[in-house]
């Protein structure tokens, strides 16, 4: 008689109380033991790169500020950036300073948020609690500059849509002696807890080979001791013009991601100042007639790590492909390095360490329960090339072979 | 008035459901619950099942995969209950109009369900969490 093994799989989602958004995880368990995990997507597929194909290349900056509530200033930034590249724009080196405020102000308060969730995951609440509250002038400061608290929309092609007001430096400058001095003390309360260490040290590590090996970014990849930063690697904006520093922790655990995020914190309050300071005078945007045709490329370091944009345009006002890469694609597979083998109460914690953005990483997913098909990179690969053939053949477009290229 | 609607009134639980939002409603309807605005003071709180919940906070424009397990969500809630839409898409899908994975605005998917359900509306991208409080006391004010 064969022994059948029979696995317990415990569902996790689609709506479940631990985050915000929809995402369904299967983990397979072996009693408290996380032995695999699997993830479905495309609750939150809203089609925003079909979307953009119907809109002008000023209208997007406002929709792909809307893939992500939290990374809004960085999604447009990485395409306005990409467009710039096709027209061939010089920027006004005010906008460069205004941008790099505003995106250091969204890191201080998504990194803030995410202190505040992982405390409230750990069932420290008063983390949560101090940590959202500190954030608030944040969000009132960026509402006073670009007029919303959230989806700024203050970057446009050829620079920004709003100025940082001169009358409103001494005002920013203030708050930020506030928000740093509570970020420290929430810093030592965090670091210096020996509850936390005790929790937080050596779970969910993930090892600086699995890092390289999933290709993960930002504060995920900065926390296994990988120090990549876009804003350090390839400047833009005025990231260049800045003294500061990319930070990294070799450890990998949840317990070093949370040192890479609150010592981030402190290097954007550190830029937002010397950016005010340096802040030239001058245009803040430079006229754009009309985009060519061309393609380009941008990215930007977002709070949780690179976003990439490529846009290609025919020389018409709208773009005939514009491809989205958010860094939570990249983040969430690594959980299959990190979780597997934790106890089920440590994988919520390292689920929520890589600050998981789902409504970013959405893509189309089409499950079928009943067949198992599963694809290696041959398979693929051969369906790839059949699907171009077929194109070819119903375009009519010349035989071509590959020593022709 | 019977006795049903006026414990609605008191007290109200909601559960929080995100139907392909793009993160920013639902992190000022967190915000609600910290500090700055507090609205535990009034008896509002977060729960974590929808059989919980006297109100429904909906975000997002309802995609495709997410419509069906909405109005399984609604199904679920104890009744009577009131259904948020909260932000520009919830109300009317917003910029996404059009786009292929939308199901349409959540008041006609959980009108698919129920014809009867109550539904408040909480325009804005996002609402301000001042805003959210105002359609919350407005909209218990009205049934």
């Amino acid at each position: 008689m064969s022994e059948t093994v029979r696995k317990s799989v415990l569902a996790v989602g689609p709506f479940h109380p631990l985050q915000e958004e929809m995402e369904f995880f299967q983990l397979t368990v072996d009693g408290e033991t996380v032995t695999d995990i699997n993830v479905r997507l495309s609750y939150n597929h809203r089609g925003i790169e079909k979307l953009s194909e119907t809109l002008q290349f000023d209208q997007i900056p406002f929709l792909v500020s809307r893939i992500c509530g939290i990374c809004s200033a960085s999604h447009p930034l990485a395409y306005v950036q990409a467009v710039e590249e096709i027209a061939q724009v010089e920027v006004p080196e005010r906008a460069l300073y205004v941008r790099t405020i505003i995106n250091e102000l969204e890191r201080i308060h998504s990194h803030l948020l995410w202190v505040g969730l992982a405390g409230h995951f750990i069932g420290y609440d008063t983390v949560f609690m101090w940590a959202w509250k500190y954030r608030e002038p944040v969000l009132d400061l960026l509402e006073e500059i670009t007029g919303n608290r959230n989806n700024y929309g203050n970057v446009k092609v050829g620079g920004c849509r709003e100025d940082v007001p001169d009358e409103l430096k001494p005002k920013i400058l203030a708050e930020l002696d506030v928000i740093e001095q509570k970020t420290e003390m929430l810093t030592k309360a965090v670091l210096d807890d020996p509850v936390l260490h005790a929790r937080l040290k050596g779970v969910g590590i993930l090892k600086k080979d699995d890092a390289v090996k999933f290709a993960v970014t930002g504060p995920t990849a900065r926390g296994s001791g990988v120090d990549i930063d876009v804003r350090h690697d390839d400047t833009y904006a005025a990231y260049g013009a800045l003294d500061w520093k990319v930070i990294s922790q070799p450890e990998g655990d949840v317990f070093a991601k949370a040192v890479v995020r609150l010592l981030e914190t402190f290097e954007s309050i550190k830029m937002v100042r010397e950016a005010l300071r340096k802040l030239p005078k001058g245009p803040v945007a430079a006229e754009v007639k009309e985009i060519p045709p061309g393609e380009g490329c941008g990215h930007a370091e977002a709070p949780r790590g690179e976003t990439f944009h490529y846009v290609r345009s025919d020389g018409g006002n709208r773009p005939v492909r514009h491809k989205v890469r958010a860094p939570s694609y990249v983040n969430v597979p690594s959980f299959k390095a990190s979780c597997i083998g934790e106890h089920i109460a440590d994988v919520t914690l390292t689920l929520a360490a890589v600050d998981p953005c789902y409504s970013c990483t959405e893509r189309v997913a089409v499950v079928d329960g009943r067949r198992q098909v599963v694809h290696n990179y041959a398979s693929l690969l051969q369906l790839s090339r059949e699907k171009t053939a077929r194109l070819r053949k119903e375009i009519g477009a010349p035989e071509m072979k590959l020593e022709d290229l | 008035m019977n006795w049903k609607m006026w414990s609605l009134k008191k007290s109200v639980w909601v559960f929080h459901v995100n139907c392909g939002a793009c993160n920013n409603c639902d992190i000022e309807i967190v915000n609600l619950l910290t500090p700055k605005f507090d609205v535990e003071r009034f008896g509002i709180k977060l729960v974590g099942s929808p059989r919980h919940a006297d109100a429904l906070l909906v975000t997002g424009v309802g995609t495709k995969q997410a419509a069906r397990r909405l109005q399984e969500v609604y199904r679920q809630t104890a009744k009577p209950c009131v259904v948020f839409c909260m932000g520009a898409c919830a109300c009317g899908t917003g910029i996404f109009e059009g786009a292929y994975h939308v199901a349409g605005p959540v008041d006609e998917v959980v009108k698919e369900v129920d014809p009867n359900a109550i539904i408040a509306y909480v325009p804005g991208c996002p609402p301000k969490p001042e805003a959210m409080i105002s359609g919350v006391v407005k909209a218990l004010a009205a049934i």
